[in-house]
């Protein structure tokens, strides 16, 4: 039966789902719902959770969870996300698995409640030292909320690697119906995790190799997986591409509002598509810049001043030309605005064919 | 009648294989207490029998490389955050033994909040604080133990109380929280120290095995190589510049084990769902929309904090969420909920929704006066405007909008429930509209659980809505 969830609760009943034992939270606006599910339901389902004095204390008990073998994940927002930065780094170094959900708010520093996309690069770009990268997959509505939770629990027990959920205050605060599934996603063996026993006692988890040699295999076989990922995790939506002489790209809530700009748009005889990555991390760019190809001009949609657009530019090479809307802040621009600017960039192109 | 047996603990590797190099000796200096240390907790994991149960939570400082040593499950963890990750395994593999090794660098100072609240939630784990009074891996840095006057590579002047602050002594910190089990602080100076620290480290072993709580010892060891003095000279300085700041003794000693118990008792299930009662039963028919007989709805709902504003929005979406409809309900948040401004915008729909956000409503419910300059006049040509005439005065001046006046909180004080008026307000929106069936709606609260006094209430408030605008 479908429920009616908040995007922060729907996150929770995915966790439960892909078999999450172990939360490690601490509040944050707009993503403290996350951790107040977490605390009612992830206990009732044989599971463990801990208000943590910090997200730094959250996110290395997460790195404990995750080295025991258990399946685990937090959640917090921009500044809390940003603390979190040194655990993940470690985990990327030691092959632990585990999920982080960023809700993200207004920044920089304190910033504001609103709803921003402004943790592009922290996240997609990985914010810690080093030499990782993390999967990132961005829901665009509360039943994505749920279901790539569970594929995040997947793809970190895959790779060993932690992975981001990447949403924001609204897709967090808003609700919708959602089918939440009952199955429990499969778990693969660890036989590599310190589980307390003599079958592991031979077991470590550390992200030390003192030796430079050591360190480079390391960060080699870091890098294989990575090119792995970026065969195989490429996630992406297509709306009306097929015979798009533009194309808007959008992720998360900023792909909603450009959905609507689309359907606005067409409904006046602009032929413009949407294009809309799911994992921003690995990027979905050969298809991008196949569709991109067939463009006239593609316009960027996002809650930040330009951050998505680099990946945008960076997978079409130059042949398309690549122009930014944005709004910051919190501030929200509206279908109409973003269906005017559809309908000006048609002008544009009108204007390079003459 | 008894013999002295010189061997190795089998806790410790024969060879130290991940160390590399000559595996026979550890990394450490001459007369470093290391050593001495790692051999106690060695012992103690052998005699008490939980090598196989045991996981070291390695530290950042000279025993980052303790796992080259010791036989057991091994997890290394980043500078101070040690308790955190021990919590964190405890937590999922609450039968294993697992314990930290932290130096004053580590523990006292970058992990300063970490220790303190694994202390204080009385995680049952073990830690041994080694102290030194110096950053010995990073070569001799002031760290937040080193005693006042001396001079470190970070200290060149010698610690002044005036500019570095005093030292800081963890145990008595720590011993002020009610979340700790034991604490004690051992010296590793002569025979009878070395004794009593052997001791120490046991208890806190066995404590954990006993589930008596969090336990903690400190010890006091040389540097010679920080304090750039021979390995004899060493320990005499830990007699004179250390233990008169830290005192050997047991700071605490008590057992949490009844406590922890309970605390781990299992929650009482989730919310019990009561059978519907007779009012939810009223089978009407599901709304217009549901009935394709209403295009799609763009509401935005606004008032003050504390109108339940929100909460009117979230009823009329669950009811339309069991009409089989695509719904998106997005609030206002955060401060501005607290005694501002609140506002929802919701959209029903028979196909999927685009943006959840609403610039052009199809109708507004204002509860307030600064909803009207905030909303009345981005309502669609055809729409609806319904207003809370209660505190509303001004109306837009518009034709092109149907606007319906309802006198929310004369009802609700008919009503003799001033609480109601978000359900007056919602009731007549479903009468005007019939959008969704006002069953759907009382539905939702059942199987939310509500009680069936309130039930009653809301669906008499639903009512009062309906009949005010149906007159």
């Amino acid at each position: 039966m479908r429920q009616f969830l908040k995007g922060n609760d729907a996150v929770v009943r995915g966790a439960i789902a892909a078999g999450c034992k172990a939360y490690f939270g601490y509040p944050i606006t707009p993503a403290s719902e996350i951790a107040e599910q977490a605390s009612l339901l992830i206990p009732q389902s044989g599971g463990i959770f801990v208000p943590a004095e910090s997200e730094i204390g959250a996110i290395q008990m997460l790195f404990g969870a995750a080295a025991a073998g258990v399946r685990g994940m937090t959640a917090s927002s921009g500044p809390g996300i940003s603390l979190m930065q040194e655990g993940i780094s470690y985990m990327a170094g030691a092959s632990l698995p585990g999920v982080i959900v960023d809700i993200m708010r207004a920044g920089p520093g304190l910033g504001n409640l609103g709803v921003e996309q402004g943790d592009y690069h922290l996240v997609v770009r990985g914010g810690g030292h080093g030499c990782y990268r993390t999967p990132v997959f961005a829901p665009n509505s509360v039943q994505e909320m749920c279901d790539l939770t569970i594929h995040a629990f997947e793809v970190a027990d895959r790779y060993r690697n932690p992975v981001y959920v990447l949403a924001d205050g609204a897709l967090g605060q808003m609700m919708e119906p959602v089918e939440v599934p009952v199955l429990t996603s499969s778990e693969p063996e660890k036989s590599w995790a310190v589980i307390g026993n003599a079958a592991t006692r031979g077991n470590l988890i550390t992200s030390i190799y003192l030796e430079h040699e050591k360190q480079e295999v390391l960060i080699t076989d870091l890098e294989k997986k990575y090119e792995e990922m970026e065969k195989r995790e490429l996630l992406w939506q297509e709306i009306q591409t097929e015979d798009a002489e533009l194309l808007i790209v959008a992720y998360g809530i900023s792909s909603r509002i450009a959905r609507a700009a689309v359907e606005v748009a067409r409904a006046e005889g602009v032929r413009v598509g949407l294009f809309r990555p799911i994992s921003l991390y690995p990027f979905p760019g050969a298809r991008l810049r196949k569709l991109a190809g067939k463009a006239c001009s593609v316009m960027v949609l996002e809650l930040s001043s330009g951050q998505l657009i680099e990946d945008v530019r960076l997978s079409l090479g130059g042949i398309t030309p690549v122009q930014l809307l944005r709004r910051t802040g919190g501030m929200m621009p509206t279908t109409e605005d973003v269906a005017q600017a559809i309908k000006k960039m048609e002008k544009e192109c009108v204007g390079n064919y003459a | 009648m008894w013999e002295i047996t010189h061997r190795r603990p089998a806790t410790f590797y024969d060879i130290y294989e991940r160390k590399g190099g000559d595996t026979e000796v550890t990394h450490y200096c001459p007369g470093c207490g290391h050593g001495v240390l790692h051999k106690l907790v060695a012992e103690a994991i052998e005699d008490l029998g939980i090598q196989d149960r045991t996981i070291l939570c390695g530290s950042v400082g000279c025993g980052v490389f303790m796992y080259y040593y010791l036989d057991v499950g091994n997890i290394q963890c980043s500078h101070g955050r040690a308790s955190a990750v021990a919590t964190g395994v405890k937590r999922v593999r609450p039968d294993a033994i697992v314990f930290t090794y932290q130096g004053d660098g580590d523990l006292a100072a970058i992990g300063g909040n970490e220790i303190l609240h694994a202390a204080n939630r009385g995680e049952p784990i073990t830690v041994f604080f080694i102290n030194n009074g110096i950053y010995g891996m990073t070569g001799g840095q002031m760290a937040p133990t080193t005693p006042l006057g001396q001079r470190t590579t970070t200290s060149p002047r010698g610690r002044a109380t005036a500019v570095e602050g005093p030292p800081m002594r963890v145990c008595e910190l720590l011993a002020t929280l009610d979340g700790p089990a034991y604490i004690e602080r051992v010296a590793l100076t002569d025979a009878k120290n070395h004794m009593r620290a052997r001791k120490a480290v046991r208890k806190a072993f066995q404590n954990q095995i006993d589930g008596r709580g969090f336990s903690l010892v400190e010890v006091l060891s040389a540097c010679p190589s920080g304090w750039k003095v021979n390995p004899q000279e060493a320990i005499r300085w830990v007699e004179k510049n250390m233990m008169p700041i830290f005192p050997v003794g047991v700071f605490k000693d008590i057992d949490r084990k009844n406590e922890l118990e309970q605390v781990t008792s299992p929650r009482p299930a989730g919310r019990r769902v009561d059978a519907a009662p007779e009012e939810s039963r009223t089978v009407d028919p599901v709304g217009a929309i549901a009935r394709g007989e209403l295009d799609d709805v763009a509401l935005t709902l606004s008032g003050f904090g504390g109108q339940g504003v929100l909460f009117a929005g979230l009823a009329l979406a669950e009811g339309a969420v069991r009409e089989g409809l695509e719904v998106t309900w997005i609030p206002s948040y955060g401060p501005e909920m607290r005694g501002g401004t609140a506002h929802c915008h919701l959209r029903l729909s028979r196909s999927p929704i685009a943006s959840p956000w609403i610039s052009r409503p199809s109708s507004v419910i204002s509860f307030n006066q600064p909803s009207i300059a905030k909303f009345a006049d981005k309502i669609v040509p055809g729409g609806l405007l319904m207003v809370n005439s209660s505190l509303v005065k001004d109306l837009p001046d518009r034709t092109d909008i149907r606007i319906v006046q309802v006198p929310a909180y004369e009802a609700a004080s008919n009503l003799g429930n001033m609480k109601a008026a978000n359900m007056i307000m919602l009731g007549a929106y479903l009468e005007v509209t019939q959008a969704v069936s006002q069953g759907s709606i009382l539905s939702a609260f059942v199987e939310h659980g509500i009680k069936p006094e309130m039930l009653k209430s809301n669906r008499e408030a639903i009512e009062m809505g309906r009949r005010i605008v149906s007159l």
